[in-house]
């Protein structure tokens, strides 16, 4: 009793809530979702205020419940939509190859100091927007992979599809935003192919 | 001999698994010499360390990414934890 007695729920939405809610809103992208997984995650945490050791920070405790609240909706979601002929589809850059799948219309020179440009607020925004306009299944197995670091093995099983066809969603996923990052970010410098 | 439309695939599966090494050499090889394949791999690496860094942003506490909880949302979650 004398550990749960760190816990302090009546401050939670002050200390925690928009922490909570930024790291939802990267990876659902949808503000309504976000709001209800904060609260959701702040609900299971104060039913399970016994099982808290005291090991982790309250901040790290609260960010392993909202985890699988975010793990429960990529499969609810996958579940109750699967995987459509679409999502597999076409190369996503398939006008930009001749017959034999050379390129005729390269990827641009993007210029810069690739560190650097990370390192920009607006970049990040546009990579943002660029991820949202994903459907929800590139975006999802995008952002499992490369903003949540998960292997694919662990992916395949929230998202229940074969390895082979992960590989395939994450290239079209990485296709698309890198097409969708030239044309809004680097526009300006593209066609200057040499 | 691959093609650049086949080396775009093989450039993004590298990054989720270790290609058996027949692939990996044609896809190495293709990238000594192609030059739009080897700026795509290099975006696509690009691509990659920016999520990372999203990430290690948003994750950062106190750090402003601009998005908060709405002043009703904030109310209603407080409301729920304190008669849930």
């Amino acid at each position: 009793m004398a550990k749960s007695a760190t816990l302090d729920p009546s401050t939670w939405v002050d200390r925690y809530g928009d922490y909570l809610f930024r790291y939802a809103m990267l990876r659902l992208r949808d503000r309504s979702a976000a709001e209800d997984m904060v609260q959701e995650t702040f609900l299971a945490a104060l039913k399970g205020r016994g099982t808290y050791s005291g090991d982790a920070s309250e901040a790290t405790w609260l960010v392993g419940i909202l985890k699988h609240k975010i793990a429960d909706h990529y499969r609810r979601q996958f579940r109750e939509a699967p995987l459509e002929g679409g999502d597999l589809g076409d190369h996503p850059d398939a006008g930009h190859f001749d017959g034999t799948g050379h390129w005729t219309n390269g990827p641009a020179e993007w210029g810069g100091n690739p560190a650097d440009l990370y390192r920009q607020g607006e970049f990040l925004d546009r990579f943002r927007t660029c991820l949202s306009g994903l459907s929800p299944k590139h975006a999802d197995a995008f952002t499992l992979r490369e903003i949540e670091g998960l292997g694919t093995a662990e992916i395949c099983k929230v998202l229940c599809v074969s390895e082979t066809n992960l590989w395939v969603i994450l290239h079209r996923a990485r296709a698309l935003l890198r097409r969708c990052l030239e044309t809004s970010w680097f526009g300006a410098t593209a066609g200057k192919g040499s | 001999m691959l093609s650049c439309k086949d080396v775009t695939k093989l450039v993004s599966e590298s990054m989720d698994r270790s290609l058996p090494l027949g692939k990996r050499i044609g896809m190495r090889l293709h990238l000594l010499i192609c030059k739009f394949c080897a700026r795509y791999e290099r975006q696509l690496l690009l691509i990659r360390e920016t999520a990372r860094r999203l990430a290690a942003t948003v994750e950062a506490p106190g750090e402003p990414l601009g998005e908060t909880l709405s002043v009703e949302a904030r109310e209603r979650i407080r409301e729920s934890i304190r008669n849930p």
